[in-house]
């Protein structure tokens, strides 16, 4: 019937994007369609690609396209340093900084009894082993100044007490405040200053 | 040094479709019928500050009905001279938004610019009730003399509510409860020292002035058991509850099991065992010497809001409170049925008229 139905579908697929809604969807396809060879084809290409091969590391959850990311797979990165974090995008905010040379390990979220969300959902075992296998020295908390963030961490230093250095981000990560909404400098500062547990 | 509303907009707030008023720094009377819209207004000026307002609502609730298109206040408030603009506002249903000086705030941004308190007639059985009412009377004066209590407070009831669940639910993994339960250490005892402190400040605002109010004796009990007081105290408390707790399905010691005791101090007497009249004089007495408090701490006296206070006291009383609210240079909203209440205060006072005329309410400067 409608001729513009797949162009309708496309929009309502783009809506769904995290800070996209219905009227920027719709500039969004707009643009695309008026860049088809510069942008829309690779970049139909690119989804196509990616979908298909982006997966989970299976040691630390970072988001890439093998099996292995390629911290855990750098040698370099074998510093004795693991960061610990509640997801990807905190991941990804750490590494756009620049400034952490060790690896990292995500939770994919926090302890809460509430969201039934306990340790054996959050990747806590993997974190334990890893700690062993990896000769790791220091562990350092990179969680969220909520109470869920804390509860997670004092969960994970009540486990790895004794067995290595526990530090946590410095002040500067506001109450509540995501660590991907910081900047660069702002996560330097905090990595830079961050204290014993 | 002062704090005062000089200008209000209400726009859709309950039975307000659009009000607009200037105003001074003196006390408001305001008058009008039962069901008018009095105490609409003054609950909109105890949304200046942080929190769910005087009747404690939720947001989609203070929408005018039955437009239901969501509400909005705006107001200059002036602090010591500066002045901040505040906007304050639901979309249909949607949770309540801050705007402060054209920039998005958080309601403890709010806290910590605009202090308000307030005496509305739902109190009057605070002291004969449960433990809750007076637990959150103690803890919205700590508020206002603490803004971070607010922080502590959240903090410790989210944790609480984490344990809960995990006692509900019979599990059994000490280093969870251990996690927990440190968070519910440090805030519960940030919490009970703001209590404390509290408790502290009223007595000296209450020793150092000349007031025609009776004087409260004002201490904190445990519902049972103990109060611990320092984090350690409490972590150790919570550890050795937990086996108890887990029978209970929930968390039995902590600053939640606190309750606010008052005596009447002239008489010796406990407030519950008081006259209603003299149970009203012990709270107007106590939300006057928080105010002095805040002052004497801040230099700034809060916004007072005074529903239906004039009309439960006798002439003299009345008389009294007006010079002290006076005394205190605090902007106190006070209202009642009648103009004759407020005629003590002469030229003291502004005074605004309520109105309803076929569902809407108007306001009208005197
Ligand atoms: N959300 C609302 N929309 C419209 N009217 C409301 C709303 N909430 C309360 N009202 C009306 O406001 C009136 C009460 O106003 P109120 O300020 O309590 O009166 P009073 O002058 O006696 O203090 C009642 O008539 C009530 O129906
Ligand atoms: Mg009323
Ligand atoms: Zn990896």
């Amino acid at each position: 019937m409608s001729s513009t139905r797949d162009i309708d579908a496309l929009i309502e697929m783009m809506a769904k994007l995290p800070g996209l809604g219905p009227r920027s969807a719709r500039r969004a396809v707009l643009h695309l369609i008026r860049k088809r060879a510069q942008l829309f084809t690779p970049l139909a290409d690119l989804m196509h690609t990616v979908a298909a091969s982006a997966r989970e590391c299976l040691n630390c959850a970072n988001v890439g396209t093998s099996d292995i990311c390629d911290i855990c797979a750098s040698e370099k990165r074998a510093n004795g340093q693991l960061c610990v974090v509640e997801d990807v995008a905190d991941l990804w905010a750490m590494e756009r900084a620049g400034v952490f040379k060790g690896r990292y390990h995500v939770l994919g979220g926090t302890l809460s009894a509430l969201d039934a969300i306990g340790p054996d959902e959050l990747r806590i075992p993997k974190l334990v082993d890893r700690v062993t296998t990896e000769d790791i020295t220091e562990v350092i908390l990179a969680l969220n100044a909520t109470v869920d963030g804390q509860t997670t961490a004092h969960y994970i230093a009540d486990q790895l007490e004794d067995r290595v250095t526990l530090t946590s981000l410095a002040q500067g990560v506001p109450i509540g405040g995501e660590l991907d909404y910081l900047d660069d400098g702002t996560i330097t500062a905090a990595l830079n200053a961050r204290k014993k547990l | 040094m002062s704090l005062h509303v000089a200008s209000l907009t209400l726009s859709h707030f309950r039975s307000h479709r659009v009000a607009r008023l200037r105003l001074d720094a003196r006390p408001v009377a305001i008058h009008g019928a039962n069901g008018s819209g009095k105490t609409n207004l003054i609950e909109a000026i105890s949304l200046l500050s942080a929190g769910r307002g005087l009747r404690r609502a939720a947001a989609a609730d203070m929408t005018r009905r039955p437009e239901a298109l969501g509400w909005k206040l705006t107001a200059e408030v002036i602090r010591d001279g500066e002045t901040i603009e505040v906007k304050t506002w639901s979309d249909a249903g949607a949770a309540r938004q801050v705007r402060i000086d054209s920039k998005a705030a958080s309601q403890l941004d709010l806290a910590e610019r605009i202090r308000v308190l307030w005496l509305i007639p739902a109190m009057d059985r605070l002291w004969i009730e449960g433990a809750e009412g007076r637990r959150r009377f103690l803890d919205r004066a700590a508020m206002s003399l603490f803004p971070d209590h607010a922080t502590a407070t959240l903090a410790y009831e989210k944790a609480m509510r984490e344990r809960n669940r995990l006692l509900k639910e019979q599990v059994r993994d000490a280093h969870w409860y251990r996690a927990l339960e440190r968070q519910m250490a440090e805030s519960g005892a940030a919490v009970h020292s703001h209590r404390m402190a509290t408790l502290d400040a009223l007595r000296t605002a209450q020793q150092d002035a000349t007031t025609a109010f009776p004087a409260a004796e004002l201490s904190l009990e445990p519902i049972e058991g103990d109060l611990p007081e320092t984090a350690e105290d409490l972590a150790d408390a919570l550890e050795e509850s937990r086996f108890r707790d887990l029978a209970a399905g929930r968390t039995l010691v902590g600053p939640h099991r606190a309750d606010l005791s008052g005596r009447y101090a002239a008489k010796d007497v406990p407030a519950r065992d008081c006259s209603t009249g003299e149970q009203k004089a012990l709270l107007l007495s106590l939300i006057l010497s928080n105010a002095r408090a805040l002052k004497a701490r801040i230099g700034t006296p809060p916004l007072l809001l005074l529903d239906e206070v004039a009309a439960h006291l006798d002439a003299n009383r009345r008389a009294a409170l007006y010079d002290e609210v006076c005394a205190l240079g605090a902007q106190a909203w006070m209202t009642g049925t009648g103009p004759d209440l407020f005629e003590d205060l002469g030229d003291r006072a502004q005074r605004l008229l309520v109105e309803d005329e076929d569902g809407v309410s108007t306001v009208t400067v005197e």
